[in-house]
């Protein structure tokens, strides 16, 4: 670990103020850290926004807004989220361990970068840590990675559960930078690789996520359903997050679909819920907009079982969400 | 180097410190409190778990000069009045370990876990405050690896503190001396 | 009996080879290892200028100039005596400095050139380097042949020919390989200047399966006398076989030491250990099994092909189970290993039985499923009288027994063997059978044992890495002495204590046992000390087939939709010669289970074939078992009398709960599913292709 000066930031204004080339701003640094000791991250001068007042999980309208300083598990034990919520709850409950949940941030997990092995190794070649220098990956080791809106220049996924939900519920970021505020829609606070895979998000130099904000939740009843090797404290092969409301003659009215494990950001499903919206409820239905959501996958040799499990999960979940 | 002061089993230590210094290290090179384990350094193995500020946190990811201020409890400072705790003594009775090596992070990851409440990945409603049965133990205590397999006594050990008299005395001893813990849920929603 | 160091280890108090205090904090210098990048070729140029530069750097310790080492050293622990690399994440420097952070931050400030060589890290069948190796360990033919195999598998009235796979397996055990080095003497490792060491003493705190083989290794590999070294290891943090022989990291502390005259700690992260300290080889094993009409063999054939290093030659006994399990009148075991770039494979959890066991007890189930049997029939139909290959008696076999007594408690007599036919909702439901072994042997110790303060003291060099041996000395001793165990102190884990065997091979509690019930009872003829070496006593081990036995019985749930794959219940049923202590005995016999649950379902180590680097080198992405993953499992036992073992009449635990359970769980997941993955792990990626 390169050493680096080490700030705690008092207020919003103060922590941007203070940043400049070579800093990073700290969250709980359950990822952060851990990039600094494989010496992926290198930050001269950290500035530390964890005891920030923004703490807080308030009603906001008929939405929630959450303090990017909240703990991810903070905000799974909040009635709000539980109760109006329970796709966020329930995605977060299924990240990381325990201590992992007490120590993170729902800003810095947004923020978490990818465990591909070959992106958290210093020795090996990875486009997204020095440009230009390859994607190993690709002819390499890729079962864990992406299956769709990759390129040539990296094939990497986003690996956080909580970011999925977001997607999925419309979450809309809030960030302060050094020329001012600005709101970022979910999904699209991440990006997909194109040719710069250096860049995981659209966030500018200096810009803090200071805030979530949620709008009402979607109706129906909704899921977050992970698929993964063990049975806990393992990254997902592929998840969805899901709502789901069927009217009375059974008839979809409204449907969420994100899913995670397939590609550079969380993958909001939208041909998959265009697919939905208007059809009978059931098997045929769900398979059909699974497939046409899946339709453009270009999986790679080593990952193409991913193909089938976000179809059949994707069946899976809605099958579970459809009214008894 | 960076000046701090970190409450340690109730002591308050000031200390000059390397910024690059993680918690974990501080504990066990610095202040020689070896109990803290040191399994993998990148928050993948629970070995190094403690309680900050009455929270169960991976020590190896705790930045030493970001605990300025905060409250550490360690497995040295589980027992109190030469009295083991009730988890250590449950360790014991149950065969919970045998290399003993994760057995510092599993016993404070407990301690931590049986503070905790709410529901977890496997609770069926999210509503509940569920009962810790077996199911409800492995998978909160997923973040602590045991290569000798243990699992099965440890969960029992867990099992035997949680649904104890003792039970509300684990909750409050997890959280003795280390500070409330304040929650997101004491704010106004 | 609670574990006599229960206490230690639950407050904290047990100290490991990271953790003893040498003088004050501020002595102690920390060395870390600079790795090489490249799998096979040679370093150009080493340049630790600006390493060397930075505040608090002590040392910097390369081929530049090479430690003083013997000449004989083994070639894994000859540090930094050549320039030819031979795997990647080789140690081919080290950096010496103050701090955990000075050492780490310089090392990736060390610059080295290369110059690389194409190299060759893939196993694979059709290998032109495979060849037959004369030995497989510890000293078994590689090859045995009788009877008629073409013939025997041609008349067959049912036969299988199927290949099985493992992936390369890590140890992994949680405390990483750390040793602290201590010169005594002028403290500056050459105490009569004359530059060789001389008079000067070494105290190593070492995490170690056997303090007196450590010791005599390191040793050797500093070109000093045993008896001016001591291992120092009091608690292992497990070993599973990484720890069983001296590691790189040991002598990187001595000689680090050496080089700045102090104490030097060196603890290797859990990436370094992954190059460094051994894992299992990978296999490719062909199994034919032939059987008349009546389920009776005709024909076995067990071919194996496995790796070793170019360093040195390991050759995993693989097949070695099947000469043992099932008789048949035409029989074949072989191994071949292929010399590639990669590190030396070492042991690992039963080395041999444990892969050998995954495919023979997997191809006894298809067997049976050709033949339309039970698989529990089909074993006990094929029950050996006397060992296969050898022909020698078994000192005790109740493999039958254990089937019957698991199947019993599993309901066995119930099940439909049609696959795929049960399901509780999205899951698929089955249950599967497998038979474990693991050989039963002693080797030679001493142990003293004395009168002292109103109680008993026994010394031996044994270690307790988790087996509870500690304990379990503790009540052979008592027995022997007709003493209550609370007058009985044992003392362990330090190579000034009586030589001693290993940890390893589940020979543990049997040598050191038995050496400790000599000691006591010549204390009890001389009246206040006794002492023994058992090596006469171990020479006449001979004639007997000395084995454990038992059967592994698994219920599992897949959801065919995602390929998950859970395991509700895992049973082992054992016969295991007198149990010590039933309570060490079922925490053993259930931990080898739940490592076998991961061999099973999610262990692997993939090689990154452009670097030949272990790709998954940390604990998120080498899956090991977490505790969600372990449900109902449980391990029981049969009484069993052997008199031909050691005095104890004790059959070692350590390693066969491990043997038979990714068999057991395997073919549950046929019967479940109806589909067969013959390679290890058994994915949802795998289940969904």
């Amino acid at each position: 670990m390169k050493t680096f000066a080490y700030d705690r930031a008092r207020d919003v204004a103060g922590a941007v103020a203070g940043f400049g080339p070579g800093t990073m701003y700290l969250g709980g640094g359950t990822n952060l850290v851990d990039l600094m000791r494989l010496g992926v991250a290198e930050p001269e001068h950290l500035v530390d926004v964890s005891k920030l007042p923004l703490r807080a999980i308030e009603a906001d309208g008929d939405g929630l807004r959450i303090g990017a300083a909240v703990r991810n598990s903070e905000l799974a034990a909040h009635p709000a989220a539980r109760e109006r919520y329970p796709m966020l709850a329930r995605a977060v409950l299924t990240g990381a361990s325990g201590q992992v949940r007490n120590m993170a941030t729902v800003g810095g997990n947004l923020l978490q970068r990818t465990r591909c092995p070959y992106f958290q190794d210093v020795t090996k070649a990875c486009n997204k840590r020095r440009p230009g220098s390859g994607c190993p990956a690709i002819d390499g080791d890729h079962r864990n990675l992406a299956i769709i809106g990759h390129t040539s220049q990296c094939v990497a996924t986003h690996p956080s559960d909580m970011a999925v939900a977001l997607a999925a519920l419309d979450a809309r970021v809030h960030v302060t930078g050094p020329e001012g505020e600005r709101v970022i829609a979910m999904p699209g606070l991440h990006r997909l690789p194109g040719s710069e895979p250096d860049r995981d998000t659209v966030l500018r130099p200096g810009e803090l996520i200071t805030a979530i904000r949620l709008p009402a939740p979607p109706p129906g009843a909704s899921a977050y359903r992970k698929v993964r090797e063990r049975a806990s404290f393992a990254f997902a092969l592929v998840s969805v997050a899901a709502a789901l409301e069927v009217t009375g003659d059974g008839t979809v009215r409204d449907c969420r679909l994100a899913l995670g494990g397939v590609a550079h950001a969380p993958w909001r499903a939208r041909r998959a819920e265009e697919a939905l919206t208007g059809q009978r409820a059931g098997e045929d239905a769900f398979r059909r907009a699974a497939d046409a959501e899946l339709a453009d996958a270009d999986p790679l040799p080593g990952n193409r079982y991913k193909v089938p499990m976000a179809r059949n999960l994707i069946v899976a979940v809605l099958r579970e969400l459809m009214p008894r | 180097m960076a000046e701090i002061t970190i409450r340690v089993n109730g002591t308050g230590v000031p200390l000059s410190v390397d910024p690059r210094t993680s918690l974990l290290d501080l504990l066990r090179e610095r202040l020689g409190l070896t109990g803290t384990k040191k399994g993998c350094d990148h928050g993948q193995c629970g070995a190094c778990t403690v309680l900050i500020d009455g929270r169960r946190a991976n020590a190896c990811l705790a930045l030493a000069v970001a605990q300025d201020g905060s409250d550490v409890t360690t497995v040295e400072g589980l027992a109190s009045n030469g009295d083991l705790h009730p988890l250590q003594a449950a360790f014991i009775r149950r065969d919970a370990f045998q290399c003993g090596y994760c057995t510092p992070g599993q016993l404070c990851s407990a301690a931590g876990m049986l503070a905790e409440g709410g529901p977890s990945a496997v609770t069926a409603d999210l509503g509940d405050d569920p009962a810790l049965v077996p199911e409800e133990i492995r998978e909160r205590m997923s973040g602590n690896l045991c290569r000798c397999g243990a699992y099965v006594n440890i969960v029992a050990a867990i099992a035997d503190v949680a649904g104890s008299a003792d039970g509300g005395g684990a909750r409050a001893a997890a959280g003795a001396g280390a500070g409330a813990a304040s929650t997101a849920r004491e704010v106004s929603a | 009996m609670n574990r006599i160091e229960g206490p230690d280890k639950v407050t904290g108090r047990a100290r490991y080879a990271a953790e003893y205090p040498a003088g004050p904090a501020d002595s102690i210098a920390y060395a870390y290892p600079v790795q090489s990048v490249i799998a096979r070729g040679r370093i150009e140029s080493i340049d630790a200028a600006a390493a060397l530069a930075m505040p608090g750097v002590l040392a910097v310790l390369s081929s530049d100039d090479p430690p003083a080492l013997s000449p004989d050293a083994e070639p894994e622990l000859a540090l930094f005596q050549t320039r030819q690399v031979a795997y990647c994440g080789q140690a081919v420097a080290a950096v010496v400095a103050e701090s955990l952070e000075t050492a780490r931050a310089a090392a990736r400030e060390v610059r080295i050139t290369y110059r690389p060589e194409p190299h060759d890290v893939q196993l694979r069948t059709d290998h032109p380097g495979l060849y037959t190796p004369e030995k497989v360990n510890p000293a078994f033919p590689s090859v045995t042949e009788h009877g008629d195999l073409p013939g025997g598998l041609a008349g067959a009235a049912v036969s299988i020919d199927v290949t099985y796979a493992t992936p390369t397996e890590h140890n992994n055990p949680m405390e990483p390989h750390a040793a602290m080095a201590v010169w005594t003497g002028h403290g500056n490792g050459d105490g009569d200047g004359d530059g060789d060491g001389d008079g000067d003493g070494l105290t190593i705190y070492d995490s170690t399966q056997g303090a007196s083989f450590d010791r005599d290794a390191i040793a050797a590999t500093l070109g000093l006398s045993s008896d001016r070294v001591r291992v120092i290891s009091r608690h292992v943090g497990g070993g599973f076989g990484s720890k069983g022989t001296t590691r790189p990291h040991a002598i990187l502390a001595a000689v680090a030491a050496r080089a700045v005259g102090r104490p030097v700690k060196v603890a290797l992260t859990r990436q370094q250990m992954f190059p460094m300290t051994g894992y299992r080889t990978p296999t490719i094993q062909r199994l034919r099994l032939g059987a008349d009409s009546g389920g009776r063999l005709t024909a076995i054939a067990h071919d194996v092909a496995e790796q070793t290093s170019t360093l040195v030659e390991f050759a995993e006994q693989t097949a070695t189970p099947t000469r043992v399990m099932y008789g048949a009148p035409a029989m074949r075991t072989s191994h071949r290993v292929v010399r590639l770039d990669v590190p030396t494979p070492a042991w690992m959890r039963a080395p041999g039985e444990c892969p050998g066991m995954f495919a023979l007890e997997s191809a006894m189930d298809e067997l049976a499923i050709a033949a339309g049997m039970d698989p529990v029939e089909l074993r006990v139909i094929n029950e050996p009288r006397t060992e296969p290959v050898s022909g020698l008696p078994f000192s005790s076999r109740n493999l039958v027994a254990c089937l019957r007594e698991g199947a019993r408690r599993f309901g066995w007599d119930r099940r439909d063997p049609s696959p795929g036919i049960r399901s509780d909702g999205r899951w698929l439901t089955g249950t599967g059978v497998a038979a474990s072994t693991y050989p039963a042997r002693r080797m030679p110790s001493q142990a003293e044992a004395t009168k002292q303060d109103g109680g008993f003291v026994v010394r031996i060099a044994a270690a307790d890495i988790g087996t509870g041996a500690r304990t379990a000395l503790t009540a052979i001793a008592a027995e022997a002495l007709d003493a209550p165990a609370d007058r009985v102190r044992v003392e362990v884990g330090d190579s000034s204590l009586p030589r001693a065997m290993v940890a390893g091979g589940s020979m543990g509690t049997a040598s050191w046992g038995s050496a400790v019930v000599k000691a006591c009872e010549d204390l009890l003829k001389n009246g206040s000390e006794g002492a023994a070496d058992t090596t006469e006593d171990v020479r006449g081990d001979q004639g007997f087939a000395r084995h454990a036995f038992g059967a592994q019985f698994a219920e599992v749930r897949v959801d065919i939709e995602t390929g998950e794959v859970r395991v509700p219940r895992l049973l082992g049923v054992f016969a295991a010669g007198r149990i010590i202590d039933p309570t060490l005995a079922r925490s053993q016999l259930i931990g080898g289970m739940t490592m076998g649950l991961g061999m099973a379902l999610m262990e692997e180590t993939v090689i990154d074939t452009a670097t030949g680097d272990f790709l998954n080198h940390d604990l998120a992405q080498y899956h090991v078992a977490a505790c969600a993953d372990v449900q109902d499992i449980d391990a029981v036992w049969l009484d069993e009398e052997d008199q031909h073992l050691n005095p104890m009449g004790a059959k070692g635990i350590g390693e066969i709960g491990i043997v038979g359970t990714a068999a057991a769980i395997g073919n549950a997941v046929y019967h479940a599913t109806g589909r067969r993955i013959r390679d290890l792990p058994i994915t949802p990626a795998k289940l969904l292709s």
